[in-house]
């Protein structure tokens, strides 16, 4: 139906919108957009496999060839070419960010709808999770984590591992925020008008509260996306990325460790660095702007207060 | 007793926890009936409890609100012994709200028809389509034009807000209308077309309308029954006329006075300038005093007034056949057994 699209589509659209409209959220889409299409089409755009050995017309490896020697941007050290490894980085980070940040935005809204609208215990209780998670230093617990879950010996690749810690460890501030909005929705007198038709819970959680923090949860999305590519790529520099699959998290660990730095080889360790800028400030901007178009508490409509909500003795309502 | 009552309250009591875990008592003891077909007026000062009243009948107050006494007999069912499921089936089918406030009362992000259309897939009453077909003569109705029926409300005057929430309150088809306050903010031109349109609506469907107001002019007008309340109890009840023409209780009496009436010049207080006015305020719920609720206000008080809050006496004239109560010292004791 038209009007089921219409209130998932209505978010989005706004977000279209305001991106057109402002110059420096146009930038952070463009820088998005490029590295996702070169990400996409990254077996177009190069002849090698990430994995395969450059050699010489003598057969040896083409070890640390700066980009005047070979391809756009040079080989490392065991010779594979720098720009193929780039591309199809972009399709290992990009990929471990949206799923973390798939995971985290399901937990955070999840959380923060039930916390905000059932209260109670409920609220108390998940947010005495969400605090406890919150004050544990991220680093460490993901190291752990990440260590543990490995030790178990699951047979699931590397990337699952770093996608799931990622996921359940990044969901507290999208919770928090999502909740305090869905406190002032539900206090408005729609809502309580849609209790006195007849509707449960779950009806006014999805027909009246979800469309009006839709633009939240668009604005979190794109935020949590930095953060994921940001840790990702850190936990990968550490070596746990997985060494077959490199993103640019794993680039910099190699680049790290076989001395790229000493050698030289500025061509082995700027380029995964500049792409980890170039993709963390695109989400940054897109962020900004959405939020300062989207977030609804930087708009008026909130204040409105409902009635009848709040006994204040010789104040109360007829 | 002729036909029995559609709603009837009986001695409700409800109760708000403070933030400071006070309990402020909204309502003591509350009983009235409504007859089906009847328009009861529900009057008194902000916070004399006649929102409370409305929302404890439906079961939709607060977190901090329980209902802790009393029973509200809808058809023989009383809804405070329902499960919230059982309930649920209840709203709008059987008792449904116009709001205060249309504005805040309407998702803003959701077309008038849509919302209008909301209540009856609800409550399954029919498919898309009849629903459809009868959000569309809901609104001929109302007499919004079809054409704006997907419209946001932001789109919608005043009056239109308030007709479509009257179209919206009607959709289910229920046998009593609660109006909280229906034309606050309203102008008084639109306020006048939304009471026509209740009196319309009333005489095609035979619903049962309780108005909760504060205008007495509009209560003289629509109402058959007047329920005065104050400071969470009922002060007086009776017929509308008979309210208006003998009121029994000092309340009602100060109340009355203070409304002006320019049609009887005589009833403008003396050098025929300031209106008349209840001194002091209505008493803090959590605070109430220890015996007549009006007694701090009263200039008749006697020293009963400080002792015991005074019960519901028949104050009604001998012969007339009809109800009329009032809760004063001054009226004498209560008969043995009277609600």
């Amino acid at each position: 139906m038209g009007e089921r699209r219409s209130r998932w589509s209505g978010a989005l659209r706004g977000a279209g919108r305001a991106i057109r409209r402002n110059k420096l959220g146009l930038f952070g889409a463009v820088l998005v957009l490029t590295a996702l299409v070169l990400g996409v089409c990254a077996p177009l755009l190069t002849a090698y496999a990430p994995t395969d050995i450059i050699r010489d017309a003598d057969g040896h490896g083409l070890t640390f060839a700066p980009p005047w020697e070979h391809g756009p941007l040079g080989t490392d050290d065991a010779g594979r070419d720098v720009w193929t490894q780039l591309i199809y980085g972009a399709r290992i980070s990009l990929t471990v960010a949206a799923l973390a940040g798939f995971i985290a935005i399901s937990i955070g809204s999840l959380v923060g709808i039930t916390a905000g609208y059932v209260g109670g215990r409920a609220d108390a209780g998940l947010m005495r999770v969400t605090d406890v998670l919150l004050v544990i230093p991220d680093l460490p617990l993901m190291l752990v984590l990440i260590a543990t879950l490995r030790q178990m010996d699951l047979r699931v690749s590397p990337l699952a591992v770093l996608i799931v810690v990622i996921g359940l460890l990044y969901w507290t501030s999208t919770a928090r925020l999502i909740r305090s909005q869905v406190l002032t929705v539900k206090e408005r007198q729609f809502v309580d008008r849609s209790r006195a038709i007849g509707a449960g819970r779950i009806h006014v959680v999805r027909r009246h509260i979800l469309p009006q923090i839709m633009p939240l949860i668009v604005v979190n999305t794109v935020l949590v996306l930095s953060t994921a590519i940001l840790v990702e790529s850190g936990l990968a520099f550490l070596g746990l990325g997985d060494p077959t699959q490199p993103s640019w998290g794993t680039m910099l660990n190699f680049a790290f460790d076989r001395s790229a730095i000493t050698n030289g080889a500025w061509w082995f360790y700027l380029p995964p660095g500049i792409a980890i800028v170039w993709v963390v400030l695109g989400f940054a901007l897109l962020g900004n702007v959405l939020e300062e178009r989207l977030n609804p508490r930087l708009t008026g409509h909130h204040l409105e207060g409902g009635k009848g909500m709040v006994a204040v003795p010789g104040r109360s309502e007829a | 007793m002729t036909e029995p009552p559609l709603l009837s309250v009986r001695h409700l009591t409800t109760e708000f926890t403070l933030a400071d875990g006070q309990v402020a008592r909204a309502l003591e003891d509350v009983s009235f009936d409504v007859l089906p077909g009847q328009t009861v007026g529900l009057v008194g000062e902000s916070g004399c409890g006649k929102t409370t009243t409305l929302l404890s009948v439906m079961r939709l107050l607060p977190g901090n609100g329980r209902i802790s006494g009393g029973s509200v007999l809808f058809k023989g069912t009383d809804l405070l012994t329902l499960s919230e499921r059982e309930m649920r089936s209840h709203r709008w089918t059987d008792i449904a709200v116009v709001f205060q406030g249309a504005m805040n009362a309407l998702n803003p992000v959701m077309k008038i028809a849509d919302q209008i259309r909301e209540a009856i897939l609800l409550h399954d009453l029919m498919d898309r389509k009849a629903a459809d077909r009868r959000v569309d003569d809901l609104l001929e109705l109302v007499g919004i034009p079809r054409a704006r029926r997907n419209q946001y409300p932001h789109q919608y005057s005043g009056g239109m807000r308030q007709r479509a929430m009257i179209a919206m309150a009607l959709a289910c088809s229920p046998d009593l209308l609660f109006a909280d306050e229906p034309t606050t903010a309203l102008d008084v031109m639109i306020q006048a077309q939304v009471f026509e349109l209740f009196k319309r609506i009333q005489a095609e469907f035979g619903l049962a309308i309780v108005l909760v107001t504060h205008d007495l002019g509009v209560v003289a007008e629509m109402c058959d029954v007047v329920v005065v309340m104050y400071g969470g109890m009922v002060a007086e009840v009776g017929p509308a006329d008979s309210v208006y023409n003998e009121p029994q209780h000092p309340y009602t009496q100060r109340l009355l006075a203070a409304f002006p009436d320019p049609s009887q010049s005589a009833d403008l207080p003396e050098g025929g300038q300031d209106l008349a006015t209840i001194p002091g305020t209505p008493p803090r719920l959590n605070a109430l005093p220890p015996g007549c609720r009006f007694e701090p206000r009263c200039e008749r008080r006697i020293d009963r007034c400080t002792e015991a809050s005074p019960a519901l006496v028949d104050v009604a004239v001998p012969g007339s056949g009809a109800r009329h109560l009032a809760a004063c010292h001054l009226l004498g004791e209560p008969e043995a057994g009277d609600a």
